[in-house]
């Protein structure tokens, strides 16, 4: 390859590059994965195999937005998978006085739990990592308790299962709610000041302090957020199965999300932050589990599999050392 | 995370003869200007460190007079048996994270150890054992590698190993338990067995701890563990050979995991694919209960002896009271463990304003 020729579109493409930041090489990674499917999977590339990606991928992504806001603070929450559980329990234990009882109720709990983890990782400065680790614990334990005693709660509303099953149009319910979140979220984070407010807070609190930000109050908030999405992806689950299953609901959900998060390009250490890389760092994973499922290739295989992507982006975004 | 609080420290760090690379913390205290400052932030230090040693006595105490059962020779070597393993990991777990850093991978690597050991068992006691900590040993060190040379950050390759680890562990059994060679009887002996009436795990994580404690506290590679936890780029500046400390560290705690996993696989006669799912965040827990800070370079082996036994007795505890359901447990575990952390940050916070 010539250089001069080369050259010229280069400086083109690399803006177009650079303007897609660190979420350019997930994107390329999920442009071969779909690629390579399309071709060797059998009947991947087909309608039925698109809305079923899209239907187990919504979950995954309404944690992995509050999640992303969490992490552009430099936090980050391991409670989500028990605060799912809660959340479903609280549906079924309230689904008979009614939906606008048991809907608001739930994702109540949630922004409570959310709220614990916000108050004392700002108020008291505990590490997040220890405070969502506690919540964590807790609220699976928790959710067994609201879930009388860790019963399978089975739910029969057919509102309530209209949230996981049903239809708007050609439109699974789930996915319309996961689009209009990731649309709502990507408004907050661009184009408000609380999106300037968490990246400020996530970059270096102390500057953003002595610049006027609210950080405490900013941090809060994020964890709230996401409780109030981990408890909406908790509805939503429960709503599939038709049960609430505290032992099972959103057991791992944490390392899903914390995944989908990385492999987007979203700094583990916070203030930087990008919401279209979170979703294809979820559609990432989700083609990996679904294609090898389709391939009859063992679970064991898409774990190792997706470790091995996990790893690579981050190498791909991992900072220079001074 | 509060970075700014780590150099003031005080009396946890001084104990190991003077910290070559680290930033002393210790060394200030000839100056005698302020004087009743430095006394209250050592007051503070102290109780943050005995802290979880008050809490012991408390809960011991506790159940001693609540429960006639409780303090019996055959209750308390049961609790000591149940949480050996566990301590073996927390071990592992509490000098990664002295480094500032984090071992996710711990709950699989436990998983495959002891796989590898029974699959093994057919050749023999030595071969099984042998391969199983091998086998942890390589794992961990793949950990540190990727950490120091590839500079990932800990969290982010040890949730790649935990999860690439579990997977192998599931694949490569077809997600069927392997049972441990009948004629294997050391493996067995590992987990089942006594000497002078007190179980081998025992004895096992107790030996692990006393070299633990020798090796942090009087050896070179013990205070470039510290320093390369309390301030990564000065010792590197001083010279230290941080990247081999951290490969070191990993491969201890993997070995350590493979440790507990070969127990594991000795006392329930198989090893399991899924075995020590979430112990990496029990371990944690213990560790962080004990006393030690997740920035690094701050607690020790003491603490998490203490840690662990903590949350093994008030398990116990609720066992004995009979009627509290493990949900009601988990809960209280999870407000126990927040209670504990608010606790020590406030006290961190307010020797290090002192300090």
């Amino acid at each position: 390859m010539s250089t001069t020729v080369a050259a010229r579109p280069a400086p083109a493409l690399g803006r177009w590059w650079s303007a897609l930041g660190p979420t350019g090489g997930a994107l390329v990674a999920l442009v071969v994965l779909v690629a390579a499917n399309s071709v060797f999977t059998p009947n991947f590339a087909s309608p039925g195999n698109f809305w079923n990606i899209l239907l187990q991928l919504s979950v995954t992504l309404l944690v992995s937005v509050g999640m992303t806001f969490v992490i552009a603070t430099g936090g980050v929450d391991l409670s989500v998978g028990s605060v799912m559980a809660i959340s479903a329990a609280v549906a079924a234990v309230t689904v008979e006085r009614g939906l606008f009882v048991a809907l608001p109720l739930a994702l109540a709990a949630g922004m409570a739990v959310g709220l614990l983890n916000g108050a004392f990782v700002s108020y008291f400065r505990v590490q997040a990592i220890v405070v969502t680790l506690a919540t964590l614990l807790a609220g699976r334990g928790l959710a067994q308790v609201i879930n009388r005693d860790g019963a399978l709660l089975t739910i029969d509303d057919p509102g309530f299962l209209a949230l996981g099953r049903g239809h708007l149009g050609p439109l699974p319910v789930q996915v319309l709610i996961a689009a209009v979140v990731v649309a709502l979220a990507v408004f907050l984070l661009r184009s408000t000041p609380f999106g300037r407010y968490v990246l400020a807070a996530g970059g270096n609190p102390a500057a953003a302090r002595l610049a006027g930000v609210p950080v405490n109050r900013t941090v809060v908030s994020v964890y709230v957020l996401s409780g109030l999405l981990a408890g909406m992806a908790g509805l939503v689950e429960a709503s599939r199965l038709g049960a609430s299953a505290a032992a099972k609901i959103g057991q791992g959900a944490e390392l899903d999300a914390i995944a989908a998060v990385v492999v987007g390009g979203t700094l583990l250490s916070g203030g930087r932050a990008t919401l279209l890389g979170t979703v294809v760092g979820a559609l990432i994973m989700q083609v990996i589990a679904t294609s090898f499922n389709m391939l009859l290739i063992p679970y064991s295989w898409a774990l190792a599999f997706k470790a091995l992507i996990i790893l690579f982006a981050v190498y791909l975004q991992r900072p220079r050392r001074v | 995370m509060d970075h700014s609080t780590r150099t003031g420290s005080g009396p946890a760090l001084a104990a190991p003869p003077a910290p070559a690379g680290s930033p002393a913390p210790g060394a200030g205290g000839g100056v005698a200007a302020p004087r009743a400052p430095r006394l209250a932030a050592r007051a503070a230090s102290m109780l943050q460190r005995q802290g979880a040693v008050v809490a012991l006595v408390v809960v011991c105490a506790f159940g001693a007079l609540r429960y006639p059962a409780f303090a019996t020779p055959e209750n308390l070597l049961n609790v000591l048996r149940q949480n050996s393993m566990l301590g073996l990991v927390a071990l592992g777990m509490t000098m990664v994270i002295l480094t500032g850093g984090i071992d996710l991978s711990v709950g699989s690597v436990l998983a495959v150890a002891g796989i590898v050991a029974a699959g093994l068992s057919g050749y023999g006691t030595a071969v099984a054992v042998l391969g199983g900590l091998a086998a942890g040993a390589l794992l961990g060190a793949l950990n540190g590698v990727l950490i120091t040379k590839a500079r990932i950050q800990p969290f982010i390759v040890t949730l790649a190993m935990m999860i690439a680890a579990r997977g192998a562990a599931l694949g490569a059994t077809g997600e069927n338990s392997v049972h441990v060679d009948r004629a294997a009887k050391g493996i067995l002996w590992l987990g089942r067995g006594r000497v002078a009436g007190i179980p081998v795990p025992v004895l096992l994580a107790a030996l692990a701890f006393a070299v633990g404690w020798v090796v942090l506290r009087y050896t070179r590679f013990g205070r470039y563990v510290y320093a390369a936890g309390d301030h990564a780029d000065a010792a590197r500046l001083l010279g230290l050979k941080v990247d081999r400390v951290l490969i070191a560290t990993y491969a201890i705690s993997g070995l350590l995991a493979a440790c507990a996993g070969v127990v594991l696989a000795g006392r329930l006669g198989s090893g399991q694919p899924v075995a020590g799912t979430g112990w990496e965040l029990d371990a944690i827990a213990a560790v962080v209960v004990g006393g030690t800070l997740l920035s690094g370079g701050q607690g020790g082996v003491g603490s998490t002896v203490i840690g662990v036994l903590l949350l093994g007795i008030i398990f116990n505890l609720f066992n004995l009271e009979g009627t509290i359901t493990p949900w009601w447990q988990g809960v209280l575990r999870g407000v126990f463990l927040l209670g504990v952390v608010v606790v020590q940050s406030r006290l961190q916070r307010r020797a290090s304003a002192h300090g």
